[in-house]
Formats: C-alpha cells, structure tokens, sequence
C-alpha cells in the first residue's frame, strides 16, 4: 500500500461520511458532515502539491528540495476559516432551536412564504 | 485652470454643503438653512463668473478622468443649457431656503431636511452640467435617491412612505431604462462623452439601434418628467413638505426629462418615430392632466396635476422637432418655473395659515390675505397664459407652431387638441385664483385664522411672481438673449434671432388663444354641474392599478421562488449533491483516460496504515453513532488527530500544529453547543431514505477519492513553488516559507481571511447577544439541567493544575509566534495556542471568575487586528512601495545578540489578534448564554 493510495481512500470515506450525515435532518449531524466534508476537502487541496516524505519547506542552506509550501499556506487559512465556519454553523443552528423550538433543519418545517407575514405591501403600513 | 476649479467648485458645493450640515445636524435650524443658503449663493456667483463664456457659445469646460476603462470621465461642461438650467436650479433653490427655513414649523428635523435638500440640489446640478452621459446617470440616480428621502421625509405618515416608495420604483425604473439606452447610445456614437456624441446626429439616427435606444431614453425621460402613463407619481410625492414640493416637483427634478429631451436633441429629433411618439405623449399629457386639475380639490393635487399638463406641453414643443417650437419650449421652462413655484409656495402658506388645502373649504381669502392673494393670482393668471404676462407669451408661441405639424395627416387635429388643452389650463388656472380668493369664505373656521405671514415667508413667492410678470412685460430685456443662446444649444446650431411680444397682430395664434380664455372662463362658469359629471364617471385609479400590479408581481415572484426552491433545506442539499455528482459522472465518461497515472508511489510503514485504518474506523463510527452526540465528537476528535498526524508524516508542520490547535477549539465548542442543544431522541429516518442517502454518500466518495488518486498518482504541473522557495528567505527575511507566503507573497489573502474570521466573529456575537428576547429567551428559561453534573463545579487539581498551566502555554503561545517567520508556527497557530490558554480558565474556574479577570475584550481585539495589519500595508504604502510590501532588516542588542525585525512581524501579530479575538468571542458568548441559562434554570429549581 502506498501513501497515495491511504490519502485518496481516506479523502473519500470521509466525504461519503460526510454526504450521508450531511442529509439528515438534525443539525448536529450535518454539523458532524460538514466537519467531515471540511477534513476531506483540506486534505485534498493539501495532497494537490502531493506527497512527499520529510522535506518541509523551511528553507536551508543545505537542502535543495521541498514540498510544494504553496498548498500548505492555501490549507493552513482553510483550517482557521474552516473554525470559522463550524462555529457560525454551531451557533447558527443554536440559534434557530432557540427561535423554533426545533433542531430540525427545515426548522418547523411550516414554508416559507407563509412563515414571514409578509402578506402584502399595503399591510405592512399600520 | 480658473475654469476647472469654478466648474468643480460649482459642482462640488451643494454636496459639501449637505455633509457639513449632516456633521451639524443638531444645530439650530438658522445654521441648517445658513448653510443651504450660503452654498447656493455662493453656486450662483460661480455660475455668474461663468455666464460670458458659456452664453458666448464657447462652453466652458473641465475633464478629470475616473473610470477611463469604462469612458466615464468626470467631465464638467457648462453650455446655454446646462447654465440655463443652473440658473434655476440655484436661484430657485435660494429662495426655497428662505422659504423652508420659516415654513418647517418648531421641532422638525431641519437638519435632515436641509441635507437631503442640498444633496439633491447637487445631484441635479450635477445632471445639467455633466459632460459626460454615464456621469450624467450617476446624477440622475441620485436625484431619484435624493427625491426618495425628501417625499418620505415625513416618515411617520404613512402616505409619505408610500409616495416615497411609488416615486422611487416609478423614476428609479425609468432610470433603468435610461442606462440602458444611454449605453447603446454610447456604443452607437463610439464615445461617452457627450460633445462627441452631440455631434454624431446623422449618424446615430441611421444606425439600426437607434429604435431601441431611443425607447429606453424617453422611457427615462417619461417617467422622470411624470409623462402619462407614468404620471401617477407626481400626485402622490405631494405628501412632501411644500418647500420640496416647489422644488423638485415643479421647478427641477421633474424637468430632468424634458431637460434631457432637450440636452440630446442633436442625435434623438427630427424622426419620424421621435416626432410622432414624443409629440402624441406630451400632448395627450397636456390633455390629460390639464382636465384632471380641474377637478382635484387639494390645493397641491391641483398643482401637481397641472405641472403634468406643463410638462406634457414642454415634452410636445420638443417633439416637433421644429427650432421656433424649441424655442417656445426653453422659454416656458423659465415661464413655469418662475409662477408654479410661486404657486407652490402660495398654496403652502394657505395651508400654513388656515390649517386646509381642500379648496372647498376656502374662498374670499383675497381679504383676509391680500398680499398672498396677489402674488398667487398674477402667478395663476401667467400659467392661464394671459396678458400682459409672461405665460402668455409661450403659449402664443406654442399656439403659432401647431399648424405646422399634421398629426395623423390632419392639419387640423393638433391645433384643435392643443387648444382643447389650453382651455382647461385655463380653466384649472382661473379655478385656482378664484375659488381661492374672491367670492365668499365657504367656511368660516380656516377664514378666521387666515393672515397674511411675515414677509420673510412671502418675500420668496412674491419674487418669482415679480419675474414671471416682467417676463411678459420686458421679455426682451429679460429673456432674450437667454433664450436665443439655450435654443441655438439645444438645436446644435446657431442662435437664432428672437423676437419676443406681447403684440403680433391679429393671426392663428391669438384666435385660438381667445377661444382658449373664453372656453376656460366657460368651464369655471359651469364648474359645479361638470365636477358632479366628473365624479359620476368613477375613473381608474392609478396608485390602485399601481399597487395591484406590485402585489400581483410579488405573489408570482413568490410562487416561482416556492416552485423552483423547495422551503426544504434537506431536499435542496440532496439536489444539489446529486447534480455534482451526475456532472462529475458526466465529465469522468466523456473525459476518458485512465484512473491511475504513472508518479511513483510513496511505500506506506506499518505506523501510516495503522493511522489510515484508526481514520476509517472513526469515520465510520461517526456515521453510524451520530445519534450518540458526545461519543460522535469523540470520533469526530480522533479523526483530526489522524489528520494532523498525516500533515506531520507529510511535510507540513505548520499544517500539523494548526490542526491540533484547531481541534482542541472545535471540540470545546462543540461540546458547549451540545449542552443546550434538545437531548431527546432524534428522529430516525426511514429505510428508503437512508439508502437512498447511502447511495448518494458512496457515488460521491468513490468520485471523490478516485479523483483525489488520479491527481496524487500524476505529476503536478509547473508549479510557482520554486519562486518562493527561492524568495523566502532573500525577499522575505524567513525560513519557514509558508509562513512568509502567509504574511508576506500573499499576504492580501490573509488579510481578507482574519477579516472573514473576524466577521463570523461578530456574526456570532449578534446572533448570541440577542437571544435574550423573544421566543428564544422563553427556551434559554425553560432550559433545564438535564445530565447529572459533577457534584464539584470547579475541581480544585483542575484549578490548581489550570493556573500553573496558564503561563506555560501563554509562554508556548508566544514562543510559536516569534519563531514562526523561521520555524513552524506564526500567528494562527499561536492565536489558537493562547486561546486554548484562555478556555483551559474557562473550564476549571467558571465563567465568571475567568470573565472578570480577562484583560481585555474580544471586540477590541478582533478590530485592533485588523487595523494592525492594514496599518502594516498602509505602513508600506507610505514609504512608497505597494500595499503589504514587507520589510526586514537585522539589528545587534548586547547580551542578545544579532536579531531580525521585520514589518511582516507586525503584520502577523494582526493575525494573532484577529484570532485569537474571533475564536474567544465564539466560546466566551457559548459559554455566557449557557451560563445564563444554567443560572436561569437553578433559580427555578432554589
């Protein structure tokens, strides 16, 4: 087996994963999909300057070759956004238990058009 | 040079007027309309320096340029026109002020109102003395804006919104159109600027566009101007205080089109299309709103009907296409705006003095107001167009050109119908003057009160009237000249000779005109039997059909919207997983090839395997415990470990370290969010549905690993590494190159990333900080404790053990970042470090302990962060090189020894704080609104 062949079957398990508890209606679940989506995609975006074996670029004298650092830097601000991102996601689905009273993701599950009283223009002068 | 800066100052006053009163807004009001008055007083003696050279036909003007990959220049042009119409712009704006500053009553926001007010008076100048059109529509748009906030000025009456509202979607359309036919006009003529363009007619005309163009500019100029059907706005921008009803809806925004119709005549007139469609608009205008003023009873309904038939007169004497109708038209535009706005302001000052605009309730206010009542019925009497006054003169004019032109190819029919027009506007005119002040008081209440006001309030009206007086007495002293230069630039040729009179004999003219003044007198006569015929007839009502035609257009809106977006979150995720995956699918059979390429393969140890098989494991563990939340977290934790594991093996330590520091977070948060998410059992789903989820979740996997194994086992392409390898060091002052990429090669991408974090940052504030109200306050009280806790809250090892860690880690924290240019580690990962320090506080002593002791806050943080960093490239900026340039150097201390400084340091302890502030904030407001709850709870159960 090599490292290709690990990093390219991890990369698709966890989007599988990902996928599967991405389409499930509590949010937590898709919360836990989206986190498994985002180690996958970080992953992939890495192995795009492929893998290579103790060759860190941090520049010396001595060494003449190095992994790509381009990738690296691209994921390293992928990693924090992707902090970013969960955590809004987190609180946003706190959030809308605490309106609804439901962690469902389609909230209550009542459409749309009929949940924002927006009936028409002229009622909405008092 | 001179010219440039007058033009720019003239251009550039009313705005800083608007700002400076904006900046003084509580002032007194004196200071509000000092201000106004000043800037266009000042505009007026701009514009008096630059009347010899833009009337002598040599059009001053000034070019900067702005946006000269688009051609928008920002050119300034000052010709007889564009003057002209500064002139009223500015002279009638004086007096508005002087009007508005004693007709806004005690307490009302004149601040506000005086802004808005220059700020449209800017933005109209700005359309006259633009010389180019795409800066022109940029005015044009602010004057819809500015009108928009001037009619709901009001804001607490509903029908001020509402007009606010039609004005806006009415104009702001038309505006729409105007870009529209604007751009093709540029495109036709080859150039935006407008001298360029007004001197390309024939060829304009010509081209095969021209029909299109044309539509969309006079839909602009149509809707600007309230030409039917768009007039139906104008009425209802009344609901306006009077000072802006004078301005922008009789004497100038509301000439914007016919201005424009005017301003393009060069390259628009002389088609048959142009003449048969603009001459049949205005007219029916003309007709149209000249009978409906006859019937309004609201003093500035009356008005606002009757400058929709002005208007429509104007639009029609451009429509001819003929020079002496031309002419006709750029004197009336001075006739109309000098009574209707001294109109406009009688008709307040009843109102200020009586307390009523419905003229069925005043009359015989000659008496008790004599001098309002002369200045409004010369002012009447010059729009009923008789002599001696100046609308006489027009209208004799207009009434001369009809002939000329056979509408429908009957010689007969415009002379006819345009008298038919003048004899309402008469009617409507002699209506006003009379029902107002002669006869009998119809009620005694508003005659009682009645008075004539101070004369700082009449001063203004009785000047407009004073001109539009001496426009028919003196015309030639007066106007001539004038007209004779605008009417050679609207026409694009020479002036012509003008000849301006009371007298002409006895001709065509004057005939029609007597029948015009005979029928009026006649229609006034019988008024009463026709307004009862009148209301019998029930006509449509256009803000009706207009709001009708809204809601109808909102509810499809809504129902397309339903039709093609599910309201499920679910159901659109699925779509939209499956539509990737059937495109991949699609790409993947079309694209052909083989799956695996030839880059030698890296032999896995025993370690990685182990690793891989801990990863899938997990992963699958996740899956199918997802219900099982706090073991699905520890799941989820592991498989990051494996991550940050895999980074190290791989040659990426800064990835490695970022990762784990990134995990600990996440899991803290997660866990924290957990506590006050329901624990009841989730729904399970059916058995067709989680296989058909599995199918998707496969095809996806197995697309995307397969696609992952077909780039891992190519060799990459040409890659921009080697650059930054080489650089690193020499151009960047680091060793560890991916930080120097970070703050450094593309340290504008990091800077819009803290910035992202820094907004999800704030987002969770907002979202958080106001959930103490409504319906999610009632949960966060309702919130029960639900696990058993520990029965010590704060275990005195964790203290213990917390408080001896804290400096270490801060100690970790900052040695990570100051090694990071060099080694791995730099800002992010330090940020998170410290964080982590933090929260480890937060865990072992409580929130409010850790809360009161934190030095600092997170909003200060995230915001000190981000200027950091832009002060950094700023820093650059300043020393003359591009934004984030970075800099370094090397420096000696004693004891120390040799050291680096570089800016990019600075750069990335804006990064640290930027961080370190957004991911404190998330936890710290989890945790408060938790502990809120928490308190909440253990006060119901004590």
């Amino acid at each position: 087996m090599s490292y290709e062949f690990l990093v390219a079957t991890a990369i698709g398990v966890l989007v599988a994963g990902g996928i599967f508890l991405a389409l499930r209606a509590r949010t937590f679940q898709v919360v836990l999909g989206l986190t498994l989506i985002s180690y996958a995609v970080n992953l992939f975006l890495f192995a795009s300057g492929r893998l290579v074996l103790n060759r860190p670029p941090i520049w010396d004298k001595s060494v003449s070759e190095y992994t790509d650092p381009l990738p690296q830097a691209l994921v390293l601000t992928a990693i924090v956004i992707t902090f970013g991102m969960t955590a809004f996601v987190v609180i946003l689905s706190l959030r809308s238990f605490l309106e609804t009273g439901s962690d469902h993701v389609d909230g209550d599950r009542v459409p749309c058009d009929a949940q924002d009283g927006l009936a028409d223009g002229e009622g909405a002068e008092p | 040079m001179a010219i440039a800066a007058t033009l720019l100052t003239l251009a550039l006053l009313p705005f800083l007027a608007a700002l400076a009163i904006a900046l003084l807004h509580g002032a007194p009001r004196g200071v509000h309309s000092g201000i106004a008055g000043a800037a266009s007083a000042a505009g007026l003696a701009q514009l008096a320096s630059l009347a010899a050279p833009a009337l002598g036909g040599d059009a001053p003007f000034a070019r900067w340029e702005w946006v000269p990959s688009l051609g928008l220049d920002f050119t300034l042009m000052v010709d007889p026109l564009g003057w002209m119409f500064a002139l009223l712009i500015l002279g009638i704006g004086l007096l508005v002020v002087i009007f508005a500053h004693s007709y806004l009553d005690a307490g009302e926001d004149t601040g506000r109102f005086f802004a808005s007010l220059m700020l449209f008076q800017g933005a109209m100048l700005g359309i006259v003395i633009a010389g180019n059109v795409l800066l022109l529509l940029v005015f044009w748009e602010l004057t819809s804006l500015a009108s928009f906030l001037l009619i709901g000025f009001w804001q607490h009456k509903a029908e001020a919104r509402q007009g606010a509202r039609m004005a806006l979607a009415v104009t702001g359309g038309g505006g729409l159109a105007l870009i529209g036919g604007m751009v093709l006009l540029g495109l036709i003529a080859g150039s935006f600027d407008l001298q360029a363009i007004l001197a390309q007619g024939d060829m304009v005309r010509a081209s095969p566009l021209y029909p299109l163009m044309l539509g969309l500019i006079l839909i602009g100029c149509f809707t600007k101007s309230a030409q039917f059907p768009f007039h139906f706005w104008l009425p209802h921008a009344m609901a306006a205080p009077t000072p802006v009803s004078a301005y922008l809806h009789s004497a100038t925004m509301v000439k914007a089109g016919v201005f424009l119709l005017a301003r393009l005549w060069p390259v628009l007139a002389g088609t048959e299309i142009y003449t048969v469609t603009v001459t049949s608009v205005g007219l029916v205008t003309m007709i149209f709103g000249a009978a409906v003023a006859l019937f309004r009873h609201d003093l500035k309904s009356i008005l606002a009907y009757s400058t929709i038939s002005q208007l429509g007169m104007l639009v029609m004497l451009l429509g001819f296409s003929l020079e002496a109708a031309a002419l006709a038209a750029v004197l009336h535009i001075l006739n109309h705006a000098a009574f209707k706005a001294a109109l406009f302001m009688s008709a307040g000052i009843v109102e200020h003095e009586t307390g009523t605009r419905d003229i069925r309730r005043l009359g015989g206010l000659a008496k008790a107001m004599p001098v309002t009542a002369m200045i409004a019925t010369l002012a009447a009497a010059s729009m009923a167009g008789l002599p001696p006054l100046g609308g006489f003169i027009s209208k004799e004019l207009m009434l001369y050109q009809t002939p000329k032109l056979a509408l429908a190819g009957l010689p007969w029919l415009l002379p006819v119908l345009v008298t038919l027009g003048a004899t309402f506007s008469v009617a409507y005119s002699l209506r006003f003057a009379a029902h107002l002040f002669a006869g009998k008081p119809r009620e005694a209440d508003p005659f009682a009160r009645a008075h004539d006001p101070s004369p700082m309030i009449w001063a203004a009206p009785a000047l407009l009237t004073a001109l539009a007086v001496l426009l028919g007495l003196a015309p030639m002293w007066l106007a001539a000249p004038l007209v004779s230069a605008v009417t050679g630039a609207v026409t694009g040729s020479a002036p012509p000779q003008v000849e301006l009179g009371l007298w002409h004999g006895v001709n065509l003219a004057l005939i029609l005109s007597v029948i015009a003044v005979a029928g009026g007198a006649v229609l006034l006569w019988r008024h009463a039997g026709l307004l009862a015929l009148w209301e019998r007839a029930a006509l449509p009502d256009a803000k009706r059909m207009f709001e009708s035609t809204l809601r109808s257009a909102d509810a499809r809106v809504r129902k397309a919207l339903v039709a093609t977006h599910t309201p499920s979150l679910q159901r659109m995720l699925l779509a939209s997983f499956a539509v990737t995956i059937l495109l991949v699918i699609e790409g993947a059979l079309t694209g052909g090839g083989v799956l695996t390429g030839t880059r030698p393969a890296l032999p896995a140890n025993v370690p990685a395997i182990a690793a891989w098989v801990l990863l899938i494991a997990a992963t699958g563990a996740t899956v199918l415990q997802s219900r099982r939340r706090l073991r699905a977290l520890i799941y989820v934790s592991v498989i990051g470990l494996v991550v940050s594991l895999a980074f190290a093996v791989l040659s990426a330590p800064d990835l490695a370290l970022t990762q784990i520091a990134v995990e600990a977070v996440t899991v803290l948060l997660m866990l924290l969010a957990l506590n006050l998410l329901p624990k009841k059992p989730p729904l399970i789903s059916s058995r067709a549905r989680k296989t058909r989820d599995a199918a998707i979740a496969i095809a996806g996997g197995v697309l995307v690993g397969g696609i992952a194994w077909a780039m891992l086992t190519r060799d990459p392409g040409p890659s921009i590494a080697a650059f930054h390898l080489a650089n690193a060091k020499a151009g960047g002052g680091g060793t560890n190159v991916v930080n120097v990429i970070l703050v450094d090669f593309r340290a504008y991408d990091t800077l819009g990333e803290i910035i992202v974090l820094g907004i999800a940052g704030l987002g969770i504030y907002a979202l958080l900080d106001t959930a103490d109200k409504g319906s999610a306050a009632a949960r966060l009280r309702a919130w029960r404790v639900e696990m058993p806790y520990s029965p010590e809250r704060h275990p005195m090892m964790l203290v213990a053990a917390s408080r001896i860690i804290l400096p270490l880690t801060l100690a970790v924290g900052i040695y990570l970042f100051l090694r990071g240019h060099n080694q791995p580690g730099g800002g992010f990962i330090a940020a998170l470090v410290v964080a982590i320090a933090f929260l480890v506080q937060y865990l072992a002593a409580g929130f409010d302990w850790s809360d009161a002791r934190k030095p600092f806050g997170e909003h200060n943080l995230i915001g000190w962060g981000v200027l950091t960093a832009m002060a950094t490239g700023l820093g650059a900026m300043a020393l003359g090189s591009p934004f984030l340039t970075s800099w370094f150097d090397y420096f000696s201390l004693p004891l120390i020894g040799k050291f680096e400084l570089a800016s990019a340091m600075l750069f990335d302890t804006g990064v640290f704080l930027t961080v370190l502030g957004a991911v404190m904030l998330a936890l710290q407001e989890l945790s408060h609104i938790a502990k809120r709850a928490a308190r909440a709870a253990g006060e119901v159960e004590t």
